[in-house]
């Protein structure tokens, strides 16, 4: 499965590709950096629906746009996380610095 | 005592990271090993490849090489570039440390690698290369219930 964008108002919605890693993460990382300055982004909504694999290079770009929007005063979060990818961010200390939502809160639907 | 031993050699292009993860995944469903135990082998691998391809021979395209034994309960993976190596090995493998921040990279490799494995070892010198030596005990609960144990782990 190939990633795909939503954008509604500020918020970007990255549908991340089933398996995320130094290979796929690369043009991912190239569009929504482009998203991000076109389209006056203040809010990431990386949504892991379709993820069954990612390694620590899907940390290296979560971590490098979470970068980019404290920068820009905006915020990052991560929805629908199943149990292994909890567990992956867990182990990067990812829960830290962004919310992680095992399903897709109704907040995060409304934007 | 199970035996098994197999080896791979390709180009250091990062569209065989993932061709290098299941090749690995597929080789170790011999031992039975439960979905949870191929991810994290699976990601063992993919950092170990990752490593290779961006910092051993940073983008050039050259060969690595895997080799996997399978001695009893364990499952043994190597892997082996030739390329830059690594000048202080114990301080490549503290967590957050990466010589590439540029490139989006977390400094969790190693860290994963370690998290996600029993064992592991790394072996290095400059200009000679490195070999990743990692291995995790695939137990077998004879108790278990067999469907919880035989899944088709291998997501091709
Ligand atoms: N195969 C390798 N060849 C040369 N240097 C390596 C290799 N593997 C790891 N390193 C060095 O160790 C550092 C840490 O690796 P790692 O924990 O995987 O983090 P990252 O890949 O995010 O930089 C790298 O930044 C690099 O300097
Ligand atoms: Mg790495």
């Amino acid at each position: 499965m190939e990633h795909s964008f939503t954008i509604t108002g500020t918020t970007l919605t990255v549908h991340l590709p089933s398996e995320i890693d130094h290979h796929s993460s690369r043009q991912l990382c190239q569009e929504t950096d482009r998203l991000i300055q076109r389209r006056n982004i203040r809010r990431i909504l990386f949504d892991f629906h379709d993820v069954s694999f990612m390694d620590s290079s899907g940390i290296g770009m979560i971590l490098g746009r979470y970068k980019t929007m404290r920068f820009l005063g905006g915020t990052v979060m991560a929805v629908n996380v199943g149990e292994r990818m909890q567990r992956v961010l867990t182990l990067a200390g990812v829960y830290k610095v962004i919310d992680i939502y095992e399903g897709a809160p109704e907040q995060s639907r409304l934007l | 005592m199970q035996q098994n031993e197999m080896r791979l050699e390709f180009d250091s292009r990062s569209c065989n990271e993932a061709f290098a993860r299941v090749t690995v995944a597929a080789f170790m469903t011999q031992l039975n090993p439960t979905l949870e135990e191929v991810a994290d082998v699976k990601t063992a691998v993919s950092e170990a490849v990752t490593n290779a391809i961006i910092h051993g021979y940073e983008g050039r395209v050259e060969k690595i090489t895997i080799s996997c034994q399978i001695e009893g309960e364990y499952l043994l993976v190597e892997v082996i570039d030739k390329g830059k190596g690594i000048a202080d090995v114990k301080r490549a493998m503290e967590p957050l440390f990466t010589t590439k921040a540029e490139c989006d990279r977390a400094g969790m490799g190693f860290a994963f690698m370690e998290a996600f494995m029993d064992t592991l070892d790394v072996q290095s010198a400059p200009d000679c290369g490195t070999t990743v030596r990692m291995s995790k005990r695939i137990a077998r609960t004879e108790t278990g219930s067999p469907q919880s144990r035989s899944f088709p782990a291998v997501q091709l």
